[in-house]
């Protein structure tokens, strides 16, 4: 009763209350609408066909079924890529260098850049080196690459706070019986460190799905069922784009694609919140 | 260097005793003029003390004079630390602890730790003490199995947690986890056991427990003390080192007998830290 | 029966192949941005050498096939969706993390966290979607053609606000809970304390926060290319049509070829520039150079 009072005497305080709870509501409404619109019109659409069959006259009928195999393939060799890379590359910053060593140092910042390069950068650099230097062509394989160079320093941030997190005293009780610092990591750090790595990996598949710049010129706008992953693929992304951008009557259908992909997204973040929240507290008790 | 004894986890032991004696002296570590600096700051400068083997020393003095550093030093611990730089010369059996070639695995091997916090693996009860035996090279199943009974016989867990060998060590109370980490100690035959009050972070019970098997490991290991309870040093140690602060770094002020330490300090300041008035 | 010595002595080894399998690992990590602009400046070599540097804002405008190369109409628009959309989004995201901090019940605070989370999964395209479909038409009602840069500052916003709301969260529950209480004890109101007190302990993370959310705004390129209209112009009003250097990139590389190709790469260069001269910022604002 006092709090409300005061604040009632308070012009300030009472216009910064209705400012800060405008906004909320604002962010919120816009969500809700951008949301419930995309849910709407999508919702109607989506089938098992829909799914599953390939795409028709440019994508205005027809599924999505190649698409999302083109998807997962190009995921997949982005995952493949960055994993190891990844992983190394965090335990590493995490186990092996101290905060002043040189070499820890420039890995940390050129890996802080790398993660404000805008997306479309990425696609230019994916084309020259991948594409046209490699001699990949316009194919998953470039693309996959591509999207492993972008979801590095997510994937690396990550795990290595999963390191950071598992205490110290495992490290100084492994190091005082004696045991060799490959040892103390695979068996006692990787698994305490595994929720970390997880939030890392779901926050990178989140990234490499939602990106279209970076796959224009490095996957391509086939939307033909890859035969290899030499072929060209098309990403759900790009088919979004394409049939909002390029093609005259295609919203319908890039509508449901669309709500394929938040779905995921919904889906893939929730899991990462949930690990994040959850998991990292977690106590390993076996090996 | 000396060759290292297998584990082979059929050494000839005794069960321990309740008060073994201890043996005439006999140094097995020998420190000479040791100093260790967190970059330009000394935790403790020339440090020069040797060891006796088979008994307990106490390592005595207020917080914050090198006591805990001094102990990293043996199992060079320190090597973790970064910018942290140790001078001076320890021995343990002839064997040169600070050379750059000494295997560290092999060197702790043969000096346990036990920390302040009792620290075990998030891990069994079971794989606790099977994984580090394991990996120095002990793989048969039944001398492991063995070797597990008769350490956790020797710190009085085994009728406490036989039943339950593969549940999570983090379930056991502080005490049992203290002993649990000294029985993973104890399990590979280590020469030397540097303790880092042990006792300070349980409660009074468990803390008495603990205090009595320190005393029981006396003659069989040789056990380095560091402790903050002057009556509990009195209890136990054979003999005592006093640490000071002195012109802003650790300093050893005087070693001896736990007796002559207590009872007739030679020095005033260790007159004055043992009878409470200091520090 | 294993003999100690010979075991641990390989075990040292795998230790020290270990130590040398995750340098390398590191390495390629770290050589990724040093490839990319290597890469950029490679493409990019052969239209500097012909025309040089000044030329990208000398031409008197950006028709490629004929030779005129003037990036300046993409640069302003670039800078002026950038500016618009970090001045609205900055208030609303640090407001929003506020709002969570300060003013909403727990029931509310933790669900709002969620959406803004959520916010910050929805892909580009999706939001350049919606804009397209749902805003585009709105603002064509208020003043024609509708693709604008208005349409591109307000998709801007809500794709950055995650960034400026999660930072701005981030460094508002850093804030040492003494400083609250002690402002409390004194009797200061809700709003006073947040100003005097909570706001200048979290300074550099704001600041942080609105540097990652600049970086985001110069860098998006899909939502701004399918609601800006792409038309190469200054814009003289916010209903005007501008098209940034991202969507420049996007859309033409797919026929560029020669010295436009390598034009579209001057463009990269250009914005690679752009993102670590923010980087470098922020690593200054990081080590607290900000005060007072």
């Amino acid at each position: 009763m006092a709090k409300t009072l005061s604040r009632l005497q308070n012009p300030r305080e009472w216009l910064a209350l209705v400012f800060v709870w405008g906004a909320a509501a604002l962010v919120t409404a816009t969500f809700c609408w951008l949301l419930g619109d995309i849910i709407r019109h999508g919702l109607s659409h989506i089938s098992w066909t829909f799914l599953t069959a390939p795409p028709e006259n440019a994508g205005r009928r027809g599924g999505i079924g190649p698409i999302l195999v083109s998807t997962s393939l190009i995921l997949g060799v982005c995952l493949a890529v960055s994993l190891p890379i990844g992983i190394g590359t965090a335990v590493l910053l995490a186990e092996f260098t101290s905060d002043q060593s040189l070499f820890g140092w420039m890995t940390r910042r050129s890996l802080d850049i790398l993660a404000g390069v805008p997306s479309i950068v990425f696609g230019l650099f994916g084309n020259a080196f991948f594409c046209k230097t490699l001699g990949l062509g316009f194919s998953i394989l470039s693309g996959g690459l591509t999207l492993a160079c972008m979801v590095l320093p997510i994937l690396i941030r990550s795990t290595e706070e999963g390191f950071r997190a598992v205490p110290a005293s495992y490290r100084l009780s492994a190091a005082a019986l004696g045991l060799s610092r490959t040892t103390t990591l695979v068996h006692l750090l990787l698994p305490a460190a595994v929720p970390g790595l997880l939030v890392g990996l779901v926050l990178g598949v989140g990234r490499a799905i939602a990106e279209t710049a970076a796959l224009i010129f490095t996957s391509g706008y086939v939307d033909r069922m890859p035969e290899s992953l030499l072929d060209s693929g098309r990403a759900l992304s790009i088919h979004i784009f394409d049939l909002s951008m390029n093609v005259s009557g295609g919203d319908a259908n890039a509508y449901a694609s669309a709500l394929v992909l938040v779905i995921m997204l919904l889906a893939i973040n929730g899991t990462a919140s949930w690990l994040a929240t959850y998991g990292l507290h977690r106590k390993v008790v076996t090996v | 260097m000396t060759p290292v004894e297998p584990i082979t986890g059929l050494r000839a032991r005794h069960p321990l005793e309740e008060r073994p004696a201890c043996p005439a002296p006999q140094p097995i570590v020998e420190v000479d003029r040791l100093s260790l600096y967190y970059g330009e700051k000394p935790a403790f400068q020339d440090v020069t003390l040797s060891i006796n083997k088979g008994c307990i020393t106490a390592l005595v003095g207020p917080s914050g004079c090198g006591k805990t550093s001094f102990l990293t030093c043996l199992n060079r611990l320190t090597d973790l630390i970064t910018g942290c730089r140790v001078s001076g010369r320890i021995t343990i059996d002839a064997l040169d602890v600070l050379a750059p070639s000494t295997n560290v695995i092999q060197l702790r091997r043969r000096i346990g730790m036990i920390f302040q916090k009792p620290n075990p693996f998030p891990l069994t009860i079971r794989r606790n003490l099977e994984f580090p035996l394991r990996e120095h090279g002990l793989q048969d199943r039944e001398q492991i199995t063995q070797t597990m009974e008769a350490t956790l016989r020797d710190v009085g867990l085994w009728d406490e947690v036989k039943d339950r060998l593969d549940s999570p060590a983090l379930a056991l109370s502080g005490g049992q986890q203290q002993r649990l980490c000294i029985a993973r100690a104890l399990a590979l035959f280590p020469e030397v056991l540097l303790m880092d009050e042990p006792c300070s972070a349980l409660d009074p019970l468990s803390s008495g427990v603990v205090e009595d098997l320190i005393v029981s490991l006396r003659s069989h290991y040789t056990v380095l003390i560091v402790t903050h309870n002057l009556a509990q040093a009195r209890r136990i140690a054979d003999y005592a080192a006093l640490f000071w602060v002195q012109n802003g770094a650790g300093q050893l002020i005087e070693t001896g007998t736990a007796k002559q330490i207590f009872e007739e300090p030679r020095d005033p300041l260790t007159a004055a830290y043992v009878s409470g008035m200091r520090g | 029966m294993t003999s100690l010595s010979s075991n641990t002595l390989s075990r040292w080894s795998t230790d020290e192949l270990l130590c040398w399998v995750l340098r390398g690992t590191a390495a390629i990590a770290g050589t990724i941005v040093l490839l990319i602009v290597a890469f950029l400046i490679v493409e990019a070599l052969p239209v500097l050498h012909h025309i040089g540097l000044l030329r990208f804002f000398t031409d008197p405008s950006w028709h490629p096939v004929e030779g005129l190369y003037n990036l300046t109409p993409m640069l302003w628009g670039t800078l002026f969706a950038m500016t618009g959309s970090v001045l609205i989004a900055t208030p609303l995201g640090i407001l929003s993390a506020v709002f969570c901090h300060y003013y909403a019940p727990p029931a509310l605070a933790r669900p709002y966290r969620r959406l803004i989370e959520l916010l910050a999964g929805i892909p580009s395209v999706v939001y350049g979607f919606w804009g397209l479909v749902v805003l585009v038409p709105l603002i064509a009602e208020i003043q024609p053609p509708g693709p604008s840069l208005l349409a591109g500052i307000l998709i801007l916003t809500i794709m950055i606000l995650p960034t400026i709301t999660l930072m701005a969260d981030a460094s508002l529950a850093n804030v040492p809970q003494q400083y609250v209480r002690g402002a409390a004890a004194l009797g200061l109101p809700r709003w006073a304390t947040i100003r005097g007190v909570v706001f200048p302990a979290a300074k550099s993370g704001l600041f942080t926060g609105v540097i990652l959310e600049t970086g985001r705004a110069i860098g998006e390129t899909m939502a701004i290319l399918m609601v800006c209209g792409n038309v190469v112009q200054i814009p003289t009003s916010i209903f005007d049509p501008i098209r940034t250097l991202t969507a420049n990139i996007a859309l033409e590389m797919a026929y560029a070829l020669g010295d436009h190709r390598a034009a579209l790469f001057v463009s990269g260069l250009v914005l690679m520039a752009m993102i670590v001269a923010l980087a470098l910022a922020a690593e200054w604002i990081s080590r607290g150079r900000v005060y007072g």
